[in-house]
């Protein structure tokens, strides 16, 4: 039998004709008379629904803009500033926002451009929160799916192990990284990483012990199918609506808890910096230089708000029960 | 003709969705007498549950409603919210299709039974708690005097919907909306219910809107008939006179749609495919540590053999364990006992030594929105078994036979690229088929694979299975509730009841004289005997 001889009609889903080729014939009537096909929706996956449901959402589109535009201005300013992150000017310390010598919005104390220092700070956040984010994505979502599927003793054990976790205070943790590691900014990924995928996990397990009483999950067995690839094929892309928008509420939380850290002075080093240390060092001089205060906490309020905003409109956006 | 108490006039019900505005009720009229029944038929989407649910005027916000809704001569639609609410319950009650989730889980049923007697009567203390007692009494609940006092998930479905009929008769109303009362339920409780709220009909004389998809039911419970389909009513009219010359094409097509004829027997010396021996599961209900642990026996030791292209239909009510044991059987659950597919022993193998056997025992279930991942494109699923079993076919060659098996069941295979939800019921249960069939496997079980579909649709599938079998000389384990598709679809059946066989034997015979009592009020109560074609 050669695929080659069957009729074909429509298209495959991004549009690119079928492998097996041949001239298309409009697409018949619909082979059942079912009373319900005539008006059963048409077109589109999971994905493409949910985008074109999310682009529907005004302020998650606009945060999703300003946001681009904030990882944009991060990584390319710096090159079009006149100024180093650690280049001091001596005829200007402390300055506020002028347009006369090049310090749009003024310099710290030590005669650095605070603007260039936001943008350098901001790599920093956003990269800590990026590669944070993605490391409790991965080992939450893998542990969470193993543990909820295996069930049983496994699971018990497995989450145990996360209570264990949970009951660790978390500054007690990063201290005792740092005394034996040293200050280091991979530290930082580290321990937050360690931290923040126990959350996940949870949510993970949650979602697959509901859906592995699904009956596509029996299906699956009856099939045939491994229990690895059950995981991987069947649970994990079931289990990603809620994982989704848990991350983009997990990068708020990151690029906090780093500015927390930072803030208390066990985050990045000088000369590098980042939005908590920037915003830290501004209220030392609140009352004389407001705008080291006000500078890298409206990037970093502004950055939040966005992801607060993109997580409730992917929320609404995956959510089955709206539609 | 009498006073009508309700009169529906050109109802039209529109729901503004972000995605454009969907009339979901059009133009509907229909008038109920006081002390009759009007029975509201239609399949999935006909807009019938919106009709009763604009009664009460209990539509979300995004539902513009025209037209009016005459109550005793009072326009409904046009009353103020809190003239609405004395109708509510009062004048007017509603009973929900689900009586798991219709009763708040926790609140004593007393108590919400009470809820509605201090608010429309001013009923307090004693004369409250006798007036619910009466009630409980009334509905038919054993020992009201304890059953007061129980939480909802104490009682079992039957009891829980008597307690919603209770809280709905509370301040005897003139009007009850039944919207799907029975469906949930089993058959002998459905028949009991029924038999239930007829009995209360006539002693308050109230008007009942019977909302149902169920046409046996239709007939030996209502007055007259009103027929929608696509949010209008294409018939209406006095039930014998609807169910004897039906004038719509659509209602033709609905009563109609009965599973007909028999199963055409397999050859007599065809070998024994199936067969088990003392087939026992047991759930761990509790389990401790230490000490003895809480067991609960689902399947209690069953026998049963099945030959090549036979069709083997278990019945039973819920919780009988004919699930449990279609699974057990096909050992995707741990069970007792001796199980042989051919000459080999299924339950001497483990989870890898089960695996190259898989392909020759599928499986279709029973909801066709939960059995196909949502997230995997139909080819994808329909595919999946071929790459456990035949992974030395390449991907057109996989192609090739996913177009076959989906023309196999009448799909369009250009449709393969496309997601589950975008399909009807009846289409994803034809998905669903087909997965199964792409393995060529012998034995297919059919765990209630027609139950959550309409009935015309129900009827199709039935056609589509009938002819697959006949074809490939499919074996079938038929597990359903719904009597009129088994005896339809088997050669044998076997009705189960709390994990035991109470019956086994050839259809015709156990259909025509069967022997247990279990069997016969099973039997009776599904009406069956007036279709008997």
């Amino acid at each position: 039998m050669t695929s080659d001889s069957k009729p074909y009609s429509g298209e495959q889903r991004d549009g690119a004709p079928l492998p097996a080729g041949g001239p298309k014939p409009p697409p018949g009537p619909d082979p059942t008379p079912d009373p319900r096909a005539a008006d059963a929706p048409v077109g589109e996956s999971l994905a493409k629904d949910a985008w074109r449901r999310l682009t529907q959402n005004r302020a998650a589109m606009a945060s999703l803009g300003l946001l681009i535009a904030i990882v944009v201005v991060c990584i390319a300013g710096p090159w079009f500033l006149p100024w180093g992150l650690a280049e001091v000017d001596w005829n200007a310390f402390g300055t506020g926002p002028t347009l006369e010598n090049a310090h749009y919005l003024g310099t710290d104390a030590n005669g650095r451009d605070l603007l260039t220092r936001v943008l350098y700070g901001g790599r920093v956040s956003l990269s800590v929160a990026l590669v944070a984010s993605f490391v409790s994505l991965v080992i939450g979502v893998l542990y969470g799916a193993i543990s909820g599927y295996v069930g049983g003793r496994v699971d018990s054990l497995m989450m145990r192990f996360v209570d264990i976790m949970y009951s660790l205070p978390f500054m007690f943790l990063v201290i005792l990284l740092m005394v034996v590691f040293g200050r280091n900014i991979f530290l930082i990924y580290a321990a937050i990483g360690a931290v923040e995928w126990l959350d996940m996990a949870r949510i993970v397990r949650g979602q697959t012990l509901a859906l592995k009483r699904r009956e596509f999950i029996e299906a699956a067995h009856a099939l045939g199918v491994r229990d690895s690839k059950i995981v991987t094929r069947h649970l994990i892309p079931n289990a990603i609506g809620p994982v989704i928008v848990y991350v983009t509420l997990t990068v708020p939380k990151v690029i906090l808890l780093e500015s927390f850290l930072s803030f208390l002075g066990l985050g990045v080093q000088e000369p590098l910096t980042s939005w908590g240390v920037l915003i830290s060092e501004g209220v030392d001089m609140m009352e004389s230089a407001p705008w080291m205060l006000l500078v890298p906490s409206f990037f970093l309020a502004a950055t939040l708000f966005c992801l607060n905003f993109l997580g409730d409109g992917l929320r609404d956006a995956l959510d089955p029960k709206t539609r | 003709m009498t006073q009508s108490l309700l009169e529906i006039d050109k109802l039209s019900v529109t729901f503004q969705l972000p995605t454009g505005a969907v009339t979901a009720v059009k133009e509907v009229s229909l008038s109920i007498a006081e002390g009759e029944t009007l029975a509201l038929v239609g399949e999935s989407g006909s807009g019938k549950s919106v009709t009763s649910t604009a009664t009460l005027r209990l539509l979300p916000e995004l539902a513009q409603t025209q037209g009016a809704i005459r109550f005793d001569g009072e326009d409904l639609l046009a009353v103020t919210p809190r003239r609405m609410r004395r109708i509510r319950g009062n004048d007017i009650s509603m009973i929900f299709q689900e009586p798991m989730t219709s009763l708040n889980p926790l609140h004593r049923v007393g108590r919400q039974i009470g809820e509605v007697l201090t608010k429309h009567k001013g009923l307090h203390g004693s004369a409250k708690r006798r007036r619910v007692l009466d009630l409980l009494q009334q509905v038919g609940i054993p020992e009201p005097e304890r059953r007061i006092d129980s939480y909802p998930y104490e009682l079992s479905g039957g009891q829980r919907q008597r307690v919603m009929i209770a809280m709905a008769l509370a301040c005897e109303p003139r009007l009850l909306i039944a919207d799907e009362p029975t469906t949930a339920l089993d058959v002998t409780v459905q028949a009991q219910i029924l038999d239930l709220l007829k009995s209360l009909q006539a002693k308050y004389g109230m008007a009942i809107l019977f909302i149902t998809h169920d046409l046996s039911i239709v007939r030996h419970f209502a007055d007259k008939v009103c027929v929608m389909r696509y949010g209008e009513v294409v018939e209406s009219g006095p039930t014998h006179e609807v169910f004897d010359a039906p004038r719509h094409d659509y209602t033709r097509m609905l009563l109609d749609a009965i599973p007909r004829g028999r199963k055409i027997p397999a050859p007599a010396d065809s070998p024994v495919l199936l067969s088990a021996r003392d087939v026992k599961v047991r759930f761990a209900l509790k389990k401790r540590l230490f000490g003895k642990s809480d067991y609960f026996d689902a399947v209690r030791g069953i026998d049963l053999s099945v030959r090549r292209g036979e069709t083997l239909g278990i019945v039973g009510e819920s919780g009988s364990g004919k699930s449990t044991l279609g699974r057990a059987l096909l050992r995707l659950l741990k069970s007792e006992g001796d199980i042989r597919l051919g000459e080999t022993d299924l339950s001497a193998l483990d989870k890898s030594g089960m695996r190259p056997l898989r392909s020759r025992l599928q499986v279709v279930f029973q909801d066709p929105f939960g059995s196909l991942s949502p997230r995997m494109t139909v080819g994808d699923i329909v595919s999946e078994g071929l790459k456990v079993h035949h992974p030395e076919l390449n991907r057109r060659q996989r192609e090739a036979e996913v177009i076959a098996a989906l023309e196999e069941v009448a799909l369009d295979p250009g449709m393969r690229n496309r997601y589950p939800h975008e399909f009807s019921g009846g289409q994803r249960q034809r998905i669903a088929i087909a997965r199964a069939l792409i393995l060529k496997p012998e034995l297919l079980l059919l765990d209630e694979p027609t139950s959550a579909l309409d009935r015309s649709v129900q009827v199709r599938v039935i056609d589509l299975l009938r002819n697959l079998q006949q074809k490939y000389g499919l074996t079938y384990l038929f597990i359903s509730h719904d009597l009129s598709v088994v005896r339809a679809l088997s050669d044998d059946v076997l009705v189960m009841k709390e994990g035991q066989v109470i019956e086994q034997g050839p259809t015709e015979q156990l259909f025509s004289a069967p022997r247990e009592t279990y069997t016969q009020a099973l039997i009776k109560a599904a009406f069956l005997d007036d279709d008997a074609a």
